[in-house]
C-alpha cells in the first residue's frame, strides 16, 4: 500500500500546530522545549516525505534533516541549561514568572 | 651680511620664545634685557644689510624654504631686500631697540612684565617678517602677527575694562582692513598668477591688465592700509589703542605698525601708479585724515590722545605723498616721523610715569623745571613735528606739501599746508599744558621726578634722530634717500625736480603758517589772548562737535555696531530656536516613542512567541496569496 504524500502532510501539518499551540499555552518551560522539539519533528517528516517523494530529482531533502536533528540536539541543550540555571536562581520554571526583561 | 638677513627676525623670535616660556617662572624683570638684547642685536645686523645695500647690493632675494606649492603656483618664504626694505628694517629694527631699553625702566614694577616682552618681542617679528616678505602672502602673514600683538598689547592691562574694549575695538576694524587686503591679493593672484612682488611687477609691464581689475586691486589693498594705518574710514581705533602701556603706543601705534599701510602702498606703487585713479583715492584720502584728525588734536586734553590724533594726521601726509606720486618721500616722513613721533610718546610716558599715571594735561603744568631732559627732547621731538627747520620733520613734511603743490594737486597742498598750522598749534598747546605755567594739581607736582637713565638715554638717542634724520633728504628731491630708494618705488614717470625758487617759496610758506600756529598757540595758551575758554565758547557748536571727535564713535556705534549686535542676537535666536530646538524635539521625540513602544517588551515569553507565529502566518498567508496569484494564471 502506498501512503499518498498528502497523508504525510496532513500529519506534518498537525504535528507542527499542535506544537505551535503548546508553546503559546503551556507555561512550563520544559514543556515548551518538548513542543519545539515536535514543531521541528514535523518538519522533517515533511522533508523526509518530500525527499522520497522526488528522489528522482533530488534528495538533498534527507540531508537536511541530519542537520535538523544536530540543530534540535543544539538547541535541547542549551534550552535546557537556561532553565536549569534559571531554576536554580528562582526556583521556578514557569515562564510567565520570569519577565526581568519587561519594558 | 645680505645671506643673514634672516637674523634679523630670528633674534626677536627667540626672544620671544625664551620670555615666554621661561619669563614667568624664572626670568622675571631679566626678559627686558634679553629681548632688548636680541633686538639690538637685530639693529646691528639690519644696519650691515643696509650698508651692503648701499653699497649697490641693489635688489636681493634671500629664499630661506619653499612653504607653500600647488601645481604650478608655489609661495616661498623668501626675503627681498632692496633699498625700501632695508630702510624699513633699520628703522623698525633701531626704533625698537630704544624703545624695549625704554621699557626696562618704564616696566619695571608691573608684575606681567614677562608677557609684556614676549610680545613686544612677538610684535617685533612680525614686524619684520612684514617688511622683509618678498610675496603678499608672507606679508599677509606679517600683518596678521602685528594686528595679533597689537590687540594682545593694547589690552595689556587687561583687568581693566576700557583696555579690554579698546583691543576689541582695535581687532575688529583691523579685520575690517584685512579683508580688504585679502580680496586685494586674491585678485592679484588671479589677475597676475603670482603673488610674488617681483614676478607681479614683471608682467605688469609684459601684459597691459585691464585698468577696472588693477583699480580693484589698488582700492582693496589701500582699504587694507586704511585699517592698519588708521586712516578714515577705519581710524577711529587708534586713538582707544592709546589704553596700551606707552611704550607700545610709541611702537606700535606711533613708529612702527601703522606705518605699514603706507609701506604696503609704497611696495605696490608700480600696481598703484599703473592704476591711475587709485592714486588720486589715496592722496584725497590722506589729506582729508589729516586735517580731520588735526582738527581733533586741538581740543583734546588727554596727552597720549593728542599724540595719537597726531599720529592719524601724520600717516595721512604720507598717503597724501604716496598719492601725488612722490613715494620717495612719503618713505623719508615716514623714517624721521617714526623718531619723533616714538619720542614724543616716550615723553609723554616719562610725565606720566612722573605724574603717578595722570593723563589729564589739565592736571599738570609747570613740570618743565622737574623733567628737564624730557622737556628738551619734547620740545625737540614737538618741533620737528611742527616741521621747524632744521629739525627732520621739516625736511619730510615740507617735501610733501612741496610735492603735492607741484605735482597738479594744488587744493590738496593747501589743506596740507594748513594742516602744518594746526599741528603746530596742537602741539605748541600740549606742550605748554604740561610743561610750562602753574602747577595746577601741586600734590601731584610735587611728587613728580625725573625719569630713571634707562628711560631718559633712550630719549636723548631719539632727540639725535629727531634732529638729524631730516640729513638723509637734503637737498629736497635730491637728496640720499631719493636716489636710494628710486629703484623700489619708481613709478616710471619722470619727476621733475622744481626749480629752488619754488622749493624755497613753499619751505618758507610752510615755516611761516608754522609759525603762526606757534604763536597762537602760545598766546592763547601764556597769554590768555584771546582765552581759550572764550573761543571755546563763542565757537561752542563746532568745539563741542571737537571734543566729541565728530561723533564718529557714535555714528559707528549706531550704523555699525548696533546693526552688528542686532544680526547676533537674530542668529542667536535662530540657533536656540531653530538649531537647538530641532535637536531637541527630535530627542523629545525619541523618548516619547520609546515611552510607547516599550510596552510592547512584555517580558512574558508566551508573548514573543505568539508574535512570532502571528508573523509567520502573515509571511505564509501573503506569500500563499502572491503565489497563487502568479501560478494561478
Amino acid at each position: 500500500m502506498i501512503v499518498p504524500l498528502g497523508a504525510y502532510i496532513a500529519v506534518s501539518a498537525a504535528l507542527f500546530f499542535i506544537g505551535c499551540a503548546g508553546v503559546l499555552v503551556r507555561r512550563n518551560a520544559v514543556v515548551i522545549l518538548m513542543c519545539v522539539e515536535l514543531m521541528l519533528n514535523a518538519a522533517n517528516l515533511a522533508l523526509v516525505a518530500f525527499s522520497r517523494k522526488y528522489g528522482a530529482v533530488d534528495e538533498r531533502g534527507s540531508v537536511f534533516v541530519v542537520f535538523v536533528f544536530v540543530i534540535a540536539a543544539a538547541e535541547v541543550a542549551v534550552g535546557l541549561a537556561i532553565v536549569l540555571s534559571a531554576y536554580r536562581n528562582r526556583a521556578v520554571i514557569d515562564v510567565d514568572e520570569i519577565h526581568q526583561m519587561s519594558g | 651680511m645680505i645671506a643673514l638677513v634672516w637674523l634679523v627676525p630670528a633674534f626677536p623670535l627667540a626672544a620671544f620664545l625664551v620670555c615666554g616660556l621661561f619669563g614667568r617662572r624664572w626670568l622675571r624683570q631679566a626678559t627686558g634685557w634679553i629681548a632688548s638684547a636680541a633686538v639690538g642685536a637685530s639693529a646691528v645686523v639690519a644696519l650691515g644689510v643696509l650698508a651692503e645695500v648701499m653699497g649697490g647690493a641693489e635688489r636681493t632675494v634671500v629664499p630661506l624654504y619653499r612653504w607653500i606649492a600647488v601645481g604650478d603656483f608655489s609661495v616661498d618664504v623668501a626675503a627681498l631686500v632692496d633699498p625700501l626694505s632695508a630702510v624699513m628694517l633699520v628703522v623698525v629694527t633701531v626704533v625698537s631697540f630704544l624703545i624695549f631699553v625704554y621699557s626696562n625702566g618704564y616696566m619695571a614694577h608691573d608684575h606681567g612684565i614677562h608677557r609684556f616682552f614676549a610680545w613686544l618681542s612677538l610684535f617685533v617679528f612680525a614686524m619684520l617678517i612684514l617688511v622683509m616678505a618678498d610675496n603678499y602672502l608672507l606679508m599677509f602673514v606679517g600683518w596678521e602677527g602685528v594686528g595679533l600683538c597689537s590687540y594682545l598689547l593694547i589690552g595689556f592691562w587687561f583687568e581693566r575694562p576700557e583696555p579690554y574694549y579698546a583691543a576689541k575695538k582695535a581687532f575688529v576694524m583691523n579685520r575690517i582692513g584685512d579683508w580688504g587686503y585679502t580680496i586685494g591679493i586674491i585678485t592679484v593672484f588671479l589677475v597676475f598668477g603670482s603673488m610674488n612682488f617681483l614676478d607681479v611687477f614683471r608682467r605688469l609691464e609684459e601684459s597691459a591688465p585691464a585698468q577696472g581689475a588693477l583699480t580693484l586691486i589698488c582700492l582693496a589693498l589701500f582699504f587694507g592700509a586704511t585699517g592698519k594705518s588708521a586712516q578714515l574710514p577705519l581710524y577711529s581705533w587708534l586713538p582707544d589703542a592709546m589704553e596700551g602701556p606707552t611704550p607700545v603706543s610709541a611702537l606700535i601705534h606711533a613708529a612702527t605698525m601703522v606705518t605699514s599701510g603706507v609701506y604696503l602702498v609704497a611696495r605696490s606703487m608700480p600696481l598703484f601708479a599703473a592704476a591711475g585713479s587709485a592714486l588720486a583715492v589715496v592722496a584725497l584720502v590722506g589729506t582729508i585724515t589729516a586735517i580731520f584728525a588735526a582738527t581733533i588734536a586741538l581740543v583734546q586734553f588727554d596727552i597720549k590722545r593728542v599724540m595719537a590724533y597726531s599720529t592719524v594726521s601724520q600717516l595721512g601726509y604720507m598717503f597724501l605723498a604716496l598719492g601725488v606720486g612722490a613715494p620717495a618721500a612719503a618713505i623719508f616722513h615716514l623714517v624721521t616721523h617714526a623718531f619723533f613721533k616714538a619720542l614724543l610718546f616716550l615723553g609723554s610716558g616719562s610725565v606720566i610715569h612722573a605724574m603717578n599715571n595722570e593723563q589729564d594735561m589739565r592736571r599738570m603744568g609747570g613740570l618743565r623745571a622737574k623733567l628737564p631732559v624730557t622737556y628738551w627732547t619734547m620740545v625737540i621731538a614737538g618741533g620737528a613735528l611742527a616741521a621747524l627747520p632744521p629739525l627732520a620733520g621739516f625736511w619730510s613734511k615740507d617735501e610733501i606739501v612741496g610735492a603735492a603743490l607741484t605735482n597738479g594737486y594744488p587744493l590738496l597742498g593747501a589743506v596740507g599746508l594748513l594742516t602744518g598750522g594746526l599741528t603746530a598749534f596742537y602741539i605748541t598747546r600740549a606742550l605748554w599744558l604740561v610743561f610750562h605755567g602753574q602747577p595746577r594739581e601741586p600734590h601731584l607736582y610735587e611728587h613728580a621726578h625725573e625719569s630713571r637713565r634707562v628711560m631718559t638715554i633712550p630719549l636723548l638717542a631719539l632727540a639725535a634722530g629727531a634732529v638729524l634724520a631730516g640729513a638723509i633728504g637734503i637737498p629736497p628731491d635730491q637728496g640720499f634717500i631719493h636716489s636710494f630708494l628710486a629703484p623700489s618705488v619708481e613709478t616710471g614717470a619722470t619727476e621733475q625736480a622744481p626749480p629752488l625758487a619754488t622749493i624755497l617759496t613753499i619751505a618758507l610758506g610752510s615755516v611761516v603758517v608754522s609759525v603762526l600756529g606757534i604763536v597762537v598757540s602760545l598766546s592763547m595758551y601764556a597769554r590768555g589772548r584771546p582765552d581759550p575758554a572764550a573761543v571755546a565758547r563763542a565757537a561752542e557748536g563746532y568745539y563741542r562737535v571737537l571734543v566729541n571727535k565728530y561723533y564718529v564713535d557714535e555714528l559707528y556705534d549706531h550704523r555699525f555696531v548696533d546693526a552688528a549686535r542686532a544680526f547676533a542676537g537674530a542668529a542667536w535666536a535662530f540657533d536656540i530656536h531653530v538649531i537647538d530646538g530641532l535637536a531637541n524635539r527630535f530627542g523629545w521625540a525619541l523618548v516619547m516613542g520609546g515611552t510607547v513602544l516599550r510596552r510592547v517588551q512584555t517580558g512574558i515569553v508566551g508573548n514573543y512567541a505568539l508574535t512570532i507565529v502571528a508573523g509567520l502566518l502573515f509571511v505564509l498567508f501573503a506569500y500563499g496569496g502572491y503565489a497563487a496569484g502568479v501560478f494561478g494564471r
